[in-house]
C-alpha cells in the first residue's frame, strides 16, 4: 500500500491468538504428562498460605483489565473517527498521539507517569494540600492511567481502518433515506466499523492482559506481582512463574470466548 | 552553574555531563539485542511453521502448545521463565563437561528470551503468509521434479514474503519495545539505563522522555524501511493483490 493516508505504524492484528488451539489427542498427552510431572515434583504446599493474596491480585488484574479496555474503547472510538473524518486540527493530533504511544514501550510510559509525574506531583505543595494527594500519592491511578492510554492508542488505530473500511455505498444509502448525520453514525457507520475491529479487538485485548504485570513495577500489587512475593518468601523458582502462567492462559482463552458469544449475539449481525 | 533550562528539561545533564551518551549506548545495546532476537525468532519461526503445516501429528501439537501458550503468557512472566530454564541447562550442561559456575552474559541471554517469544509470533505470521501461497505455484514447482527443500527456498519463501512483511516489521516494532522488559533483569538496556539515570539524578521527566525520543526515532525508522522493504517485496505482482 502506498496511500498516503497510511498511518505510521500498522495494526498488530496478525500476532494475537484469535481462535480457540486446535489440540489433538497428542497435545492432551503431552499436557497432562507435565501436570502429572508438576503436581508429582514440585512443591505446592505455599499454596495454602497464600490463595487468598493471590484471589485478592487475581481480581486485581482482572478489574485492571476490565476498566483499562472499557475506558480505553471509549477514547478509542472518537481517536479513529477523527482520523477519517475530522479536520485538520482534530486528526493531526489524534494520528501524532497514536505513533507517540505505539513507537514507545509501555514500561517507559508507565514509569514516565509513576516517578515523573509522581516526583512532580510530591514537590509540588499546592497538591500535596489538595484533596486529590490521598489518590495521587497511590500506585493505581498511574497505572490504569497508562494502560488506558496504551490501549485507546492502538485500538484507535484498529478503529481507524475500521472506519474508513466501511463501504461508501452503505453511508449514502444512509443519507439517500434521510437520516441525520448522528443517525448514520449511530446506525450505520459505528455498528459496522465495530463488526469489522471485532475480529482484531479479541487479540488486542489479549494484549492488554499481557500488558497488566507491567503495573507490579510500580508496586500496584495484582497476581503476578502476588507470584513474585511467594518467590521470594519461599525461594521457589518455577512453581509461582508456573501458576499464574496457567491462570493468564486461562484467562486469554476467557476473553477468546466471551468475544465469540458477544459476536453471535443480535447486535453483531450480519446481512449474510 | 548554567544549566541548560527548556520547559523545565535539565539539558545541560544530556549534553555536558556523560548521561546522553549512557542513553545512547542503552539505545545500541536495545538495538542489539532486539536484531539478535528478531533474526532467531525468524529462524524458529520458518522451520516451525514448516513443521506446524507439513510435519506429523507430535510434531504439530508440540508447535501448536509453543504458539499458543507463549503468545497467551504474559512477556514478562516468559522472560523470567526462560531466563532461569536456560541459565539452569547452561549450568547443568557446565557440570557435565566438568566446568563449575558459568556467568550468563547479559546480551546473549536477552538474545535467547526474546527470540523464543519472537518465534512463536512469527510462526503465526509466516505460517499464515505460507498459506497464502497459491497451491498452484508449489505445484509446478514439484512438476519439474524440484525437491521439498529447493520449493521452499526458491518458490514458497519468495512468494510468501509481500504477505509476510507487514507482519514481521510489526514483530521487529515489538521485539524494539520488548527489549525494555529486559529492565527487569538487569540487561543495562536503555530503559534500565534511563531508570538510573532518572533515580541518580532525579531529573525523571529529563531521561524518560529522552529515552521515549529514542525509542520512537527507531520506530519511525523502521517504518520508512519496511514500507521500502515491502513496496521492493511487492514487485512485479499485479495491482490490485494486496497481502
Amino acid at each position: 500500500m502506498t496511500d498516503a493516508a497510511k498511518p505510521a505504524l500498522q495494526p498488530v492484528s496478525v500476532l494475537a491468538p484469535t481462535k480457540a488451539p486446535a489440540l489433538g489427542r497428542w497435545g492432551w498427552i503431552i499436557l497432562g504428562a507435565f501436570a502429572v510431572y508438576a503436581a508429582t515434583t514440585m512443591r505446592w504446599d505455599w499454596l495454602l498460605d497464600y490463595y487468598p493474596k493471590l484471589l485478592w491480585g487475581l481480581l486485581a488484574t482482572l478489574l485492571l483489565l476490565v476498566v483499562t479496555t472499557a475506558l480505553g474503547l471509549a477514547a478509542a472510538i472518537p481517536l479513529g473517527f477523527v482520523q477519517v473524518v475530522g479536520p485538520r486540527w482534530l486528526s493531526v493530533p489524534a494520528r501524532t498521539f497514536c505513533s507517540i504511544i505505539r513507537g514507545t514501550p509501555l514500561l517507559l510510559q508507565l514509569w514516565l507517569l509513576y516517578y515523573g509525574l509522581g516526583s512532580v506531583f510530591a514537590a509540588n505543595p499546592e497538591i500535596r494540600d489538595s484533596a486529590l494527594w490521598p489518590l495521587l500519592r497511590q500506585a493505581w491511578p498511574y497505572a490504569v492511567i497508562a494502560l488506558t492510554v496504551s490501549y485507546a492508542a492502538y485500538e484507535g488505530e484498529v478503529f481507524r481502518g475500521a472506519f474508513a473500511g466501511v463501504a461508501k455505498g452503505q453511508l449514502e444509502a444512509a443519507q439517500s433515506f434521510g437520516m441525520s448525520r448522528w443517525h448514520i453514525f449511530r446506525r450505520i457507520w459505528l455498528p459496522q466499523a465495530f463488526n469489522r475491529a471485532l475480529p482484531t479487538l479479541v487479540g488486542e485485548t489479549i494484549l492488554q492482559l499481557k500488558a497488566t504485570p507491567l503495573v507490579a513495577t510500580i508496586t500496584v500489587m495484582d497476581v503476578y506481582s502476588v507470584a513474585a512475593q511467594v518467590r521470594q518468601a519461599t525461594y521457589l523458582t518455577y512453581e509461582p512463574l508456573i501458576l499464574i502462567s496457567v491462570i493468564y492462559v486461562l484467562f486469554a482463552l476467557l476473553i477468546q470466548r466471551a468475544f465469540a458469544a458477544f459476536s453471535t449475539t443480535r447486535y453483531m449481525r450480519s446481512p449474510r | 552553574m548554567s544549566s541548560l533550562n527548556i520547559l523545565g528539561l535539565n539539558l545541560e545533564l544530556l549534553l555536558n555531563e556523560g548521561w546522553g551518551e549512557a542513553l545512547l549506548i542503552g539505545l545500541y545495546r536495545s538495538l542489539t539485542i532486539a536484531f539478535g532476537a528478531f533474526a532467531l525468532g525468524l529462524v524458529i519461526g520458518i522451520f516451525a511453521s514448516v513443521g506446524k503445516l507439513y510435519g506429523n501429528a507430535i510434531v504439530k501439537q508440540l508447535l501448536e502448545l509453543y504458539t499458543t501458550i507463549v503468545r497467551s503468557v504474559p512477556e514478562l512472566v516468559l522472560i523470567l521463565i526462560v531466563y532461569f530454564v536456560g541459565a539452569d541447562l547452561v549450568n547443568a550442561v557446565a557440570g557435565l563437561l566438568g566446568y563449575s559456575y558459568v556467568e550468563i552474559n547479559g546480551a546473549a541471554a536477552g538474545v535467547f528470551v526474546l527470540g523464543f517469544v519472537q518465534g512463536a509470533y512469527s510462526t503465526e505470521v509466516i505460517r499464515g503468509a505460507i498459506l497464502s501461497v497459491p497451491v498452484g505455484q508449489i505445484e509446478a514447482g514439484r512438476a519439474f521434479g524440484m525437491t521439498g527443500a529447493a520449493v521452499l527456498r526458491r518458490i514458497t519463501l519468495p512468494a510468501m514474503l509481500p504477505a509476510a512483511l507487514p507482519g514481521l516489521s510489526n514483530l521487529w516494532l515489538i521485539a524494539m519495545k520488548d527489549t525494555a522488559l529486559l529492565a527487569v533483569l538487569g540487561f543495562g538496556e536503555l530503559t534500565q539505563v534511563t531508570r538510573q539515570a532518572a533515580g541518580s539524578t532525579k531529573e525523571y521527566f529529563t531521561f524518560f522522555l529522552a529515552a521515549g525520543c529514542l525509542y520512537l526515532i527507531a520506530s519511525l525508522i523502521s517504518n520508512v524501511v519496511s514500507r521500502r522493504l515491502e513496496v521492493w517485496a511487492r514487485r512485479g505482482l499485479p495491482q490490485d493483490i494486496r497481502a
